[in-house]
């Protein structure tokens, strides 16, 4: 029980100092080697919003570095939070950035080192609609009208603030039904968000990751909610966007123009968002500027982070985490989340991803 | 459990005793042996159940303290949580619960009881066996099919149904307001009914068919119809049987995870319309929702709602075992 240990910990800087080696012979961006001189373990928890594309990350990652066995526990934001910092997991996930009480936590298991919080996964989300009849491509909404639609302010699809917003269109006379997600989710509290920061005072409630009306249509999960809106003529919903399939999307209106989801728009509003007020070099957070005016953004997104440490106690899970989040953040990576059959999100731009990558290369061990 | 080894002595069975087994059956002592380690055993697996009912019910208690024992304000901590207290949290879904499982088993006892009766008295001796068959084969289908098949088809199909109701009689409270897609607590039910519309079809046809011979012909020399036959002999003697089987078709229904949960627009009201969505949601159903992405406290309050629930089912228990040991001594049988 007390050797084992020692013994792994001294194979794992073995294989650290040989991969460091490695890495510095190919003085390239460190995305591992291509033969792999990796090993170990890397546990990480989390996020249930990220786990698809995760999944995709270590399949992409055993490609490169078969010696390195990653898992992912999805047991959501919160238990993944809590086990990195109990020091039980290398890695998390989560859909919020680390609490002020959870910082100073980080510091301690960071061996005195800083919490690396990386905004790795983008994922857009859409405003479907169920209107078969309609003869335009995207509804196009405001924020606003969003809000009184899922607010039940407005009840029927032909009404005038609908039809202002959307000049040729023929709407339809059918009654609108929204429809929202069941279950406690980051999809849910993104949107909320996004309707409470950009709709001027037309939502009334908070933003939260539990739906704040009672009384109305609604379905568990992603796919749930997908169902009930294709269930009925008249129903709107909000969804994981790679996953809209056939139903309509609106597109958001951002400034004075109308945007429909697109992964570069997505891309574009974390871009156009400032950081957070306490960031730092290697704490990435990000504050969307739900209420943006930047050409081409599309506000509505959930950002998931991935959770570091910038110093780890062994050189093996440094190295190990170094070149997965390096993986991930590699064009490779984001293009592997990208896919709609992983995760359908939308990859991060360049000029972040060279942020992302120097804060990954200031992970150290020791 | 270390009752398990030693021989059956608080067993109210003492069958061999003790100078019978001395004398006569030391030669065949590899059969007192048997018998023994038989004894032994069955009494193991009695005990079993005990413990096992009694480990569920600690690890329910011990797992929902935290929560039962929380303030108001810790509870509010919980971002889905409503109401003041634990009980205020779950009377609503216990409402939902037996809501749904009760227009189950309105729906599905009258069905039942047909089917059976079909089997047991009406049906050629082909066809009927046929016919068992298949029922005992809808009982075999795993629950989450049912919820698909709900889902995804059925809602579909109540959609019209639903519409014509609500628009016709939509004076009455319980069918007003109907909003498509049909993800109400009616559609739930109905789905609920078949599912457990199986096993009252078979333990009822059982019991139809123990009727006594005599009791038939009787009825039937006295100029009785098939019908009246069925009436005067075959329900009075069914009748406790009958019950209990609804009793097991409402624990199923109580119980009812998968298909509730697809189906059902939930919502925590006290509700009697039917056909609204977001009016119901019942303690399964609920917790495998909130599940996944609850930690600390709110896994307490989840466990809290399943210590409910595990309540319910056993009140609705010991109410068939009272009705059905109430109703013994009328039912006929001699």
């Amino acid at each position: 029980m007390t050797f084992t240990p020692h013994r792994g910990r001294r194979a794992a800087a073995l294989t650290g100092v040989l991969a460091l080696t490695l890495a510095a012979c190919s003085a390239g961006p460190a995305t591992g080697d291509a033969s792999g001189g990796l090993g170990g373990s890397l546990a990480g928890a989390g996020a249930t919003s990220q786990e698809r594309a995760v999944i995709g990350w270590i399949a992409g990652f055993y490609d490169l570095e078969p010696g390195v066995t990653v898992s992912y526990d999805a047991v959501g934001s919160g238990g993944g939070r809590e086990q990195f910092l109990a020091g039980a997991v290398q890695f998390a996930g989560s859909d919020a950035a680390l609490k002020e009480d959870e910082l100073e936590q980080a510091h301690e298991r960071c061996e005195g080192g800083e919490a690396v919080e990386l905004p790795l996964y983008i994922s857009p989300m859409a405003v479907v609609y169920n209107l078969p009849d309609l003869d335009a491509e995207h509804l196009q909404l405001s924020a606003a009208t969003v809000a009184r639609i899922f607010n039940r302010d407005i009840t029927t699809w032909d009404d005038p603030e609908i039809a202002a917003e959307n000049p040729g269109v023929d709407l339809p006379s059918l009654r609108i039904i929204p429809v929202n997600r069941s279950d406690e989710s980051g999809t849910t509290e993104n949107f909320t968000e996004y309707l409470e920061d950009a709709s001027g005072g037309a939502w009334p409630h908070e933003a939260s990751g539990s739906w704040p009306l009672s009384g109305g249509q609604s379905g568990n999960g992603n796919q749930g909610v997908l169902d009930t809106v294709e269930g009925a003529q008249g129903a709107v919903g909000y969804v994981d966007a790679s996953r809209a399939g056939d139903l309509g999307t609106v597109a958001l209106k951002v400034g004075e123009e109308y945007v429909p989801y697109s992964s570069q728009a997505a891309a574009a509003v974390v871009d156009a968002s400032p950081r957070a007020e306490d960031a730092t070099d290697t704490r990435l957070v990000v504050e969307i500027d739900r209420d943006t005016t930047a050409p081409g953004a599309y506000p509505l997104v959930l950002i998931s982070y991935s959770l570091a440490c910038s110093r780890y106690a062994r050189v093996g899970d440094a190295t190990n985490v170094k070149a997965y989040l390096s993986y991930v953040a590699s064009p490779q990576g984001q293009a592997r989340a990208a896919d709609p059959a992983v995760a359908g999100a939308a990859p991060i731009s360049d000029a972040l991803r060279a942020e992302v990558q120097a804060a990954i290369d200031s992970i150290t061990a020791g | 459990m270390p009752v398990t080894t030693t021989p059956p002595r608080g067993v109210p069975d003492p069958a061999p005793s003790r100078a019978d087994a001395g004398a006569a059956v030391r030669a065949a002592s590899t059969g007192r042996v048997a018998s023994r380690v038989f004894a032994g055993l069955s009494t193991g697996a009695g005990l079993l159940i005990l413990v096992t009912l009694a480990a569920v019910a600690a690890f329910l208690l011990i797992r929902a303290w935290p929560a039962l024992s929380a303030s108001p304000e810790e509870l509010e901590t919980v971002s889905w949580f409503t109401g003041g207290s634990v009980a205020e949290y779950v009377a609503p879904l216990v409402f939902g619960t037996l809501l749904a499982s009760v227009l189950a088993l309105l729906l599905a006892v009258p069905v039942s009881i047909g089917i059976a009766l079909f089997i047991s008295h009406y049906a050629p001796r082909r066809l009927a066996q046929g016919l068992g068959y298949l029922i005992d084969l809808l009982a075999a289908i795993p629950s989450v099919v049912y919820g698909l098949w709900g889902a995804l088809w059925l809602i579909g199909q109540l959609d019209p149904v639903f519409t014509w109701l609500s628009s016709t009689l939509g004076f009455v409270p319980l069918v007003a307001d109907y909003q498509a897609p049909a993800k109400n607590i009616m559609s739930a039910s109905v789905v609920l009914a078949v599912m457990i519309l199986p096993i009252i079809t078979a333990v009822s046809r059982e019991v139809f068919l123990q009727t006594p011979r005599l009791h038939e012909e009787a009825s039937l020399a006295l100029g009785a119809t098939r019908w009246e036959m069925v009436r005067q002999a075959v329900l009075p003697f069914g009748r406790s049987g009958v019950i209990s089987a609804s009793m097991l078709g409402l624990g199923r229904a109580l119980g009812e995870t998968m298909a509730v949960l697809m189906v059902i627009s939930p919502g925590f009201l006290f509700s009697f319309f039917l056909l609204r969505p977001g009016q119901h949601q019942t303690i399964a159903a609920n917790i495998a929702s909130k599940f996944p992405e609850s930690s600390g406290l709110g896994v307490s309050v989840l466990i809290a709602t399943g210590l409910a629930l595990f309540v319910i089912t056993f009140v609705v228990n010991l109410a068939a075992r009272w009705i059905i040991a109430r109703r013994a001594e009328y039912s006929g049988a001699n």
